[in-house]
């Protein structure tokens, strides 16, 4: 019963939080509305009993490129930009994909619980519990390839935008 | 009243935060903002990844959360760093003014 009512008020979070974020006109607050819909979905990764991506999540998404996008907005940011024009001419697209998937999940609703034909989980699931061990002991064996090729990405991403951000190289 | 929450609310969660996202990134001129949906349309993923993790009770979902985590890191300060570097060149955030690509 909590579980649900926090479910959905995790949700109004995560979803308000996202249609604030792209119809705000200013991208300052567009920003900060990004923050509530991330620290929605943070909530709903505690939920769910991930609590390492529940910290990963506020330290890295609230903290870390939040800050990055306010930085970026004060630098760029133009007086007049927010009394121009905001939305460009390709609304019938969105309008496709809108009627599209709001067409999908209408299906899926009049179908009921039936029409998802989930694989079924294996007998006797284990409850995930201790999550940050068991992610560390998962990520430093079986995943320590991929693991380290992403540490190599985050370094060429970090020389990349310091190239691309410096007046002179 | 309130049905117990299945792992179906959370994909119907996703694909309404995908599809926010993906609204963003067609309609919005800011790029600034074209980018923070490109953030929203990769946490939904997320909320998919995790969901199924929690589904079958097994960590590798959240695994490739991180490793989805780790991209989008990269991805918004590589984005960032061009749109500076775009905007001391053309001074316009406006994404349908940079078409010097199109004829």
């Amino acid at each position: 019963m909590l579980d649900t009512f926090f479910f959905y008020a995790f949700a109004l979070l995560t979803l308000g939080g996202g249609i604030l974020t792209v119809t705000r006109r200013n991208a300052v607050h567009s920003a900060m509305w990004l923050i509530v819909s991330l620290a929605g979905a943070a909530g709903l990764y505690l939920l769910q009993g991930a609590e390492f991506l529940f910290a990963v999540q506020i330290v890295l998404y609230v903290g870390g490129i939040m800050v990055l996008f306010l930085f970026v907005i004060m630098l760029v940011n133009l007086d007049e930009a927010a009394k121009m024009r905001q939305f460009n001419k390709q609304w019938w697209v969105a309008l496709a994909c809108v009627s599209g998937v709001g067409a999908l999940v209408a299906y899926f609703l009049r179908q009921g619980a039936g029409a998802f034909r989930l694989a079924r989980p294996p007998q006797g699931a284990p409850i995930l519990e201790g999550n940050t061990e068991r992610i560390a002991d998962v990520l430093f064996s079986e995943y320590l390839l991929p693991f380290e090729i992403a540490s190599v990405l985050l370094l060429v991403a970090i020389v990349g935008s310091v190239l691309m951000a410096k007046r002179k190289v | 009243m309130l049905h117990p929450i299945t792992t179906v609310h959370y994909l119907l969660l996703s694909a309404a935060l995908l599809l926010v996202g993906t609204i963003g990134v067609l309609t919005r001129r800011n790029v600034v903002i074209i980018l923070m949906s490109i953030e929203l349309i990769l946490n939904a993923v997320n909320i998919n990844l995790i969901a199924f993790s929690r589904y079958f009770g097994d960590v590798t979902g959240q695994i490739f959360a991180i490793f989805v985590i780790a991209v989008a890191v990269a991805e918004a300060a590589v984005g960032l760093g061009i749109l500076i570097a775009l905007f001391r060149n053309k001074e316009t955030v406006w994404a349908d003014e940079i078409e010097l690509l199109k004829w």
